[in-house]
């Protein structure tokens, strides 16, 4: 053992390698990442003055507002439903695909990931976009069906095309995951609980959902979270029709005439609440599964 | 538990059979659907790139190939400019990203230290916060930072080039810092104790062994940062100034009123850069 002044030296060291290595990044994120929430936490029960200023004057009036009027309800409600609705269409569509992947021969799989990754890397907006192209009304699929007599019919800006257009921008996020818990299962397990007796649902219920559920709730998140703040894909598939809360706080912070900072922060505020709630109780309940 | 069902009375044989005719079938259907899924995938992006050939000023119908739209576009000197843009920010906040997720990185995974749980939640939550919030606390943030600076020196600063840069590092750290720490889990620790025992000192040590041996996981840490701030519309639609204006919030605004085939144009331009990326990135790590 070295002795006592040798030791604390070492220590000193080491602790100044640590503050060296870590205080750069911490130091950046807490600056312009927590520093900025604490600020619309503060935001959020402040007053806002008649020419879209933040006045520092102490109110719930932003909370109360949020939680009464059925405008900021009804997006909460409408953002909430169609967040579940795109994380499971995903879900269900993504897993036999990812499967798919896992199960394919090992020189196949690159290519096939990598044609997953392509898109998972490109423009989410560009990749919108081009539904465009399809749904609208002198489109693709309006011309073929007038091309037959039918139509036009109108698909673009619908809570229909909304939905596609989400389903179909966060899907890679959802097979990723799921290909990495799939890839790491041992399909040998399936074969071993056919042996105990287990027809195919039950092994499949009993032993992969089981084992593959961490890529479940990684995957779920991924697509959850971008999809509970989403305004592009309803505004330009949507129409803007109906308001969720991501256009709400667009139009709050950058396009109302005056803006409304404190509004859009409360807003903002009880979204990360709820998002953190639900993601903390997700969580908890597939780990309690998985024992 | 023990069940007597009927499969277990079939003979050994038949059951075989009867197993393997099934995951055929099954085999096949699966197939069959990822091949259904992998044409929803694509079908969209293809046909953007065809149509951004076609001669049809809506963009919508084909009517004959030209190049005419691609000329336009890089005739085009908002678009340029904005391309321009996000290069400039897409460079800079991966540099800066990249080196200090990096140093988090090897902090988080060499030391264990009171708090680390705490360090660990914080770099988490830029990734399970959704952008848009992000997005107007960064824009709160700059606001308030700006009125300060004018309050006391009188100087008036506005949004810019530099506060969307910052913002993209704010969240691109985060991702860094996880691609790092993997490559530095699958890191054989017995190579650097092996150095100290012939002698090399830490410096030495980080950049003759770790440094090299962890490459593959800061590259691609940098690549993903950096197809992160092209890709970036929301932070950048809050962060940029009226003057600077960044491609895809030019994009956005031309989206927002109709379908143009220039628009066709320059999305095939990015969809084919994000594909480099891609084969890059998968380069770099199969090379580990």
């Amino acid at each position: 053992m070295a002795p006592q002044p040798l030791a604390d030296e070492l220590k000193r060291r080491d602790r100044t390698r640590l503050a060296g290595l870590l205080s750069p990044g911490l130091f950046y994120l807490l600056v312009f990442f927590a520093l900025p929430l604490v600020i619309i936490l503060l935001y959020s029960f402040l007053t806002n003055g008649p020419r879209g200023n933040v006045v520092w004057q102490f109110t719930l009036g932003n909370y109360i507002d949020l939680f009464t009027r059925s405008i900021y309800v009804n997006a909460y409600v409408r953002s909430i439903v169609i967040s579940v609705q795109t994380t499971l269409i995903c879900l269900l569509l993504g897993y036999p695909l990812a499967l798919f992947i896992a199960r394919s021969p090992q020189a196949w799989r690159v290519p096939l990931l990598i044609l997953i990754l392509i898109p998972f890397w490109t423009n989410f907006l560009v990749r919108i976009y081009a539904w465009q192209i399809i749904l609208a009304n002198n489109g693709l699929i309006n011309n073929a069906l007038s091309a037959v007599g039918i139509g036009p019919m109108g698909l673009l800006y619908t809570e229909g095309a909304t939905l596609l257009g989400l389903v179909y921008g966060e899907l890679p996020f959802m097979v990723l995951p799921l290909y990495a818990a799939l890839d790491r299962f041992d399909f040998n397990l399936m074969e071993a609980a056919a042996d105990l007796g287990a027809n195919r649902r039950q092994a499949f219920m009993r032993v992969m959902l089981p084992m593959t559920m961490p890529g479940i709730a990684a995957g779920s998140v991924l697509v959850f979270v971008p999809t509970i703040g989403q305004f592009v894909v309803s505004e330009l598939l949507g129409g803007a029709k109906v308001d969720y809360i991501g256009n709400l706080l667009q139009r709050l912070f950058l396009r109302s005439n005056p803006p409304n900072w404190p509004l859009g922060s409360a807003m903002a505020v009880i979204m990360m609440a709820v998002l953190l709630g639900l993601i903390l109780l997700y969580f908890r309940s597939t780990t309690e599964e998985d024992r | 538990m023990i069940e007597a069902t009927p499969q277990t009375q079939v003979r050994p044989q038949a059951r075989a059979a009867a197993g393997r005719e099934r995951i055929t079938l099954g085999a096949f259907s699966l197939s069959a659907y990822a091949v259904a899924l992998y044409l929803f995938l694509y079908i969209p992006i293809v046909i953007l790139v065809i149509f951004s050939f076609t001669r049809d000023e809506f963009g919508v119908r084909w009517t004959g190939f030209t190049l005419e739209w691609y000329v336009r576009l890089f005739n085009d000197a908002r678009m340029m400019g904005a391309a321009l843009n996000t290069l400039y920010v897409a460079v800079a906040s991966t540099v800066v990203s990249t080196i200090l997720g990096t140093l988090t990185a090897l902090a988080m995974e060499r030391f264990r230290f009171r708090g680390r749980g705490a360090v660990d939640s914080l770099l988490y939550l830029p990734i399970v916060i959704p952008e848009i919030v992000m997005a107007v606390a960064l824009l709160a943030f700059s606001a308030l930072i700006f009125e300060i600076i004018r309050l006391v020196t009188g100087i008036n600063m506005r949004r810019s080039l530099t506060t969307v840069t910052l913002a993209h590092i704010a969240f691109s750290i985060s991702f860094v810092v996880i691609v790092v720490r993997t490559s530095l889990k699958n890191f054989d620790m017995r190579l650097e104790e092996a150095a100290a025992d012939l002698g090399a000192d830490r410096w030495r040590i980080f950049w003759r062994i770790t440094f090299p041996l962890i490459l593959p996981g800061i590259v691609g840490g940098a690549l993903l940062a950096f197809t992160l701030s092209l890709d970036d519309f929301i932070i950048s639609l809050f962060l940029s100034g009226p003057g600077t204006s960044l491609l895809p919030v030019e994009v956005y605004n031309k989206v927002r009123r109709a379908v143009t085939p220039e628009i066709n144009a320059i999305s095939t331009l990015m969809l084919l850069l994000s594909m480099i990326l891609v084969v890059l990135s998968q380069m770099v790590q199969r090379r580990k």
